[in-house]
């Protein structure tokens, strides 16, 4: 990152950063903030993976080994709630701090100081989650969903829990605001929306899905919280209420937050095919319609995650079938993503190998997806490794493949200098073999019958079971290359990027020297036809 | 590429200076965290009888209130500063609309567990659908009523609050208010400072007014009716419902007044003044999900 000298103006439009630790605790810079939102993140994919470890070394062999039960419940519950708000989700937001300005045309996002406390609450919520591991009854361990009577018998770091989810959902909250008013208003001249990268129409609507959800997970766990102190009874059927309203509640949320985890990972590889297909991208409309239509189906279709809790048949019905509708939009995405790297001249960096294997691997995940959607199927996989498997497929060479293209995509143009090609493609070809190690063999545990968030084993499962535990080492280990290959760039190590990077990269963000300057558009630029026209191509350019 | 050519003015986002605004570093939001946390902490005290002591609630409550303060004046300041050009104007306005949707959608969660447990939950209690025999083995004498504190009678014999009686005071009283909010809003864009600063304490005072009687509504449930938050889940629906709209009336109310103190201070103009009409949505919001509490909690 550039330091610029001239510190402080009247007009508050130059300042560098300030020296030190206070640069980064004041910042309102969105460079500054997307590279803490990152590093924050890593930071949790590495605790939320030692967690995953926990649980793989415990799972190697039947019966109990290293852990108590109680403690690798806490595992499981806090693997997911750290890899889902802490890891994910402040990934995503991260890469939109960095590049939705850059992409659109403006110097930062619309509300910068606003943007500093969404990512501020985070590390203070993690701390207080974390912190429940050292109290005498230990941290949650009632799975990440905290269904009710279960999470209530939390011990004394139950308020923890509650108000740590309160604290994310405001920093997701006014983060994603944050996008969406920075989309819809700081555009440069000629932006026009249906110009813009897919990554902002992707973050755009994932933004609207936070904004319409978060809230609803807010007023979940504070039902939890008056139903544990306050002696409301909305989750006790004694009192009239009902435990099953809290997974209704839930999964409102939840299932929306699935498309928030994938949505910009979408929008993402479809920056990406283009770039090294040398091509336009096949149906740029299709692609916007498709990603709203698919926010919109998010809305009705929670309750495929209770399938076997008893609901009446026209529920199971109603909801099996807007489920199997979401294929539809998601198909016209892997379609056009294949679409755009036919018979383009295709070359395989790094991003590009975790862009095409993430359309490969997340649709077996919408596959195996498609098998859960059917409720008479999902009673004998309900609860499953199969499941396990299923989600895991979708958020790991899903998500976080998108991220780590993402992340290799870019950060040439962050930092101005290349990362090591050949220890990223070792990066890649260990993540994806082992990835596959991990979850692969989970779906036949899971066909087979054995159960999810249980320490323990019938002795028929051991043999996958070490595969898979081998695997989570080995794709764990390997996540060191990607890190010393960063840290090599952050570093200022390796050869200049030059201000263009890739050859067939398209976009405002490639116009700019690299690395970007600490305030990349303060006058709007004017985009051009030869920065959108990777998205429409020669017909479109009017 | 990306040469500054002439723009085309017709999708043109250019604020009139040209220039995008930046803010200077601020360390105020870090600042309101580690507040928030430690009010937190003294919550947490509280609901697991841990003593904490008096400091972490007093200090966190202030010191959040004090950093809100300076960064709201902060942001005012440079709103009067002339610092803001109508890109800004713009950006806050979506934020706000944004923020009110987010809340909407926070009171949807509670009006859906209303909901649930009246069309669902409740029924399948006492035996309808295909529930017949989780009715039959544990609850056979419940009948589906509303209100209920369910089969096992939580919290004793209550009574409801009459919706014709306080409530519907209330109604009125907010109802009123919106109409000399949006008064006063009339009056600062005709300029008529003074008939503005005059309704919006008239509508600080109706705001007021409806804590009161919302407040003496709660005393009475308490003490005479036996509703509490422990009367199943009629009591558990009514007090988080009320009991959030409550609170943001409270809020409301407060940023209403502060909205009096500076237009008697002379900011805002006719033309430029957003966080009136920040205020003022949101009053509204407050206003509207005051109406849906009162059909589907008081009155049905």
């Amino acid at each position: 990152m550039a330091h610029t000298d001239h510190a402080h103006h009247d007009d508050h439009a130059h300042h560098g950063p300030a020296p030190g630790i206070m640069r980064w605790i004041k910042t309102t810079n969105h460079k500054d903030l997307g590279t803490l939102y990152l590093v924050f993140a890593f930071t949790m994919f590495f605790i939320g993976g030692l967690m995953s470890l926990v649980i793989r070394a415990e799972l190697f062999h039947p019966g109990l080994q290293f852990v108590r039960p109680e403690f690798f419940n806490s595992m499981t519950t806090l693997h997911a709630l750290v890899m889902i708000f802490g890891g994910v989700m402040p990934a995503f937001t991260g890469l939109a701090n960095w590049m939705v300005p850059m992409q659109i045309g403006c110097s930062d996002l619309a509300l910068p100081r606003v943007n500093n406390w969404g990512f501020w609450l985070l590390p203070f919520a993690f701390c207080l989650l974390l912190s429940t591991l050292f109290m005498p009854s230990g941290g949650p361990a009632g799975g990440w969903t905290m269904y009710p009577p279960l999470v209530l018998q939390m011990g004394e770091g139950f308020p923890f829990l509650i108000f740590a989810i309160h604290l994310m959902g405001i920093s997701s909250i006014t983060g994603a605001i944050n996008v969406a008013v920075t989309i819809l208003n700081m555009r440069a001249p000629g932006m026009t929306l249906l110009k813009m990268p897919l990554f902002c129409w992707t973050w755009l609507i994932t933004a609207y899905l936070l904004i319409a959800t978060m809230p609803v997970l807010a007023g979940a766990v504070t039902m939890l919280l008056t139903d544990r102190y306050f002696g409301t009874s909305f989750f006790t059927a004694s009192g009239g209420g009902d435990p099953v309203l809290f997974q209704h509640v839930f999964w409102f949320f939840g299932h929306p937050e699935v498309y928030i985890l994938i949505l910009p990972a979408f929008g993402i590889v479809s920056t990406i095919i283009p770039t090294f297909a040398r091509k336009t991208l096949f149906g740029y409309d299709s692609m916007v319609y498709a990603t709203a239509s698919i926010a919109f189906l998010s809305f009705i279709v929670w309750a495929h995650h209770m399938f076997t809790v008893g609901m009446p048949l026209a529920g199971e019905l109603f909801f099996m079938f807007s489920t199997m509708l979401i294929a539809v939009p998601t198909g016209v995405k892997v379609f056009n993503w294949v679409a755009t790297m036919w018979r383009g001249s295709m070359s395989f960096e790094t991003p590009m190998l975790f862009a095409v294997a993430f359309v490969f691997l997340f649709t077996i995940g919408g596959f195996s997806g498609l098998m859960l959607a059917m409720a008479p199927v999902d009673f004998q996989y309900h609860d499953t490794y199969f499941v396990v498997a299923h989600f895991h497929y979708v958020l790991v060479p899903g998500a976080v493949f998108s991220i780590l293209a993402g992340v290799y995509y870019w950060i040439p143009k962050w930092t101005g200098r290349m990362y090591n090609e050949f220890w990223g493609k070792t990066h890649f070809w260990l993540s994806a073999i082992f990835i596959n190690v991990t979850f692969f063999p989970q779906h036949f545990l899971g066909l087979a019958g054995m159960q999810r968030r249980v320490p323990d084993y019938a002795v028929q499962f051991t043999d996958f079971n070490e595969i898979s535990t081998i695997g989570a080492f080995g794709f764990f280990l390997a996540q060191f290359i990607f890190i010393f290959n960063m840290i090599k760039c952050m570093s200022k190590k390796g050869v200049p990027a030059t201000d263009r990077v890739w050859e067939g990269a398209h976009g405002l963000e490639w116009t700019v020297p690299s690395p970007a300057p600490y305030h990349t558009f303060e006058v709007p630029p004017y985009v051009g036809d030869d920065e959108t026209q990777s998205l429409h191509g020669a017909a479109k350019a009017h | 590429m990306a040469t500054p050519a002439a723009a085309p003015t017709d999708h043109s986002h250019a604020p009139a200076t040209g220039k995008y605004f930046v803010p200077a570093p601020s360390a105020w939001p870090f600042m309101l965290t580690a507040a928030l946390v430690t009010c937190i902490i003294a919550g947490w005290g509280y609901l697991e009888d841990h003593s904490v002591g008096p400091i972490p609630p007093i200090v966190g409550a202030l010191a959040a209130f004090y950093i809100i303060f300076r960064w709201v004046r902060g942001v005012c300041l440079e709103s009067e500063g002339g610092l803001y050009n109508d890109q800004v104007g713009r950006t806050y306005r979506m934020g706000m609309a944004w923020f009110i949707f987010s809340e909407v959608m926070f009171f949807a969660a509670f009006f859906g567990a209303l909901w649930y447990a009246r069309e669902m939950s409740i029924p399948w209690l006492s035996g309808e659908g295909t529930k017949l025999a989780t009715h039959m083995n544990l609850w056979p004498g419940f009948e589906n009523t509303w209100p209920t504190n369910g089969p096992k009678a939580l919290g004793g014999k209550f009574e409801t609050v009459s919706a014709w009686g306080l409530p519907f005071v209330n109604t009125v009283l907010l109802l009123t208010s919106g109409v000399t909010l949006e008064t006063a809003h009339h009056a600062l864009k005709e300029n008529h400072r003074k008939v503005c600063i005059f309704w919006m304490w008239v509508t600080v005072a109706l705001g007021s007014l409806f804590l009161y009687f919302q407040a003496t509504e709660y005393l009475h449930a308490f003490h005479t009716l036996n509703l509490t938050m422990h009367s199943g889940v009629y009591g558990s629906t009514f007090f988080m419902l009320t009991g959030f709209h409550g609170f943001h009336v409270t809020l409301g109310t407060l940023m209403l007044a502060i909205i009096a103190i500076r237009l008697m201070l002379g900011h805002f103009k006719p033309d430029s003044h957003f966080g009136f009409e920040g205020v003022a949505w949101y009053w509204h919001f407050v206003d509207v999900v005051w109406i849906g509490l009162f059909i589907f909690v008081y009155v049905a």
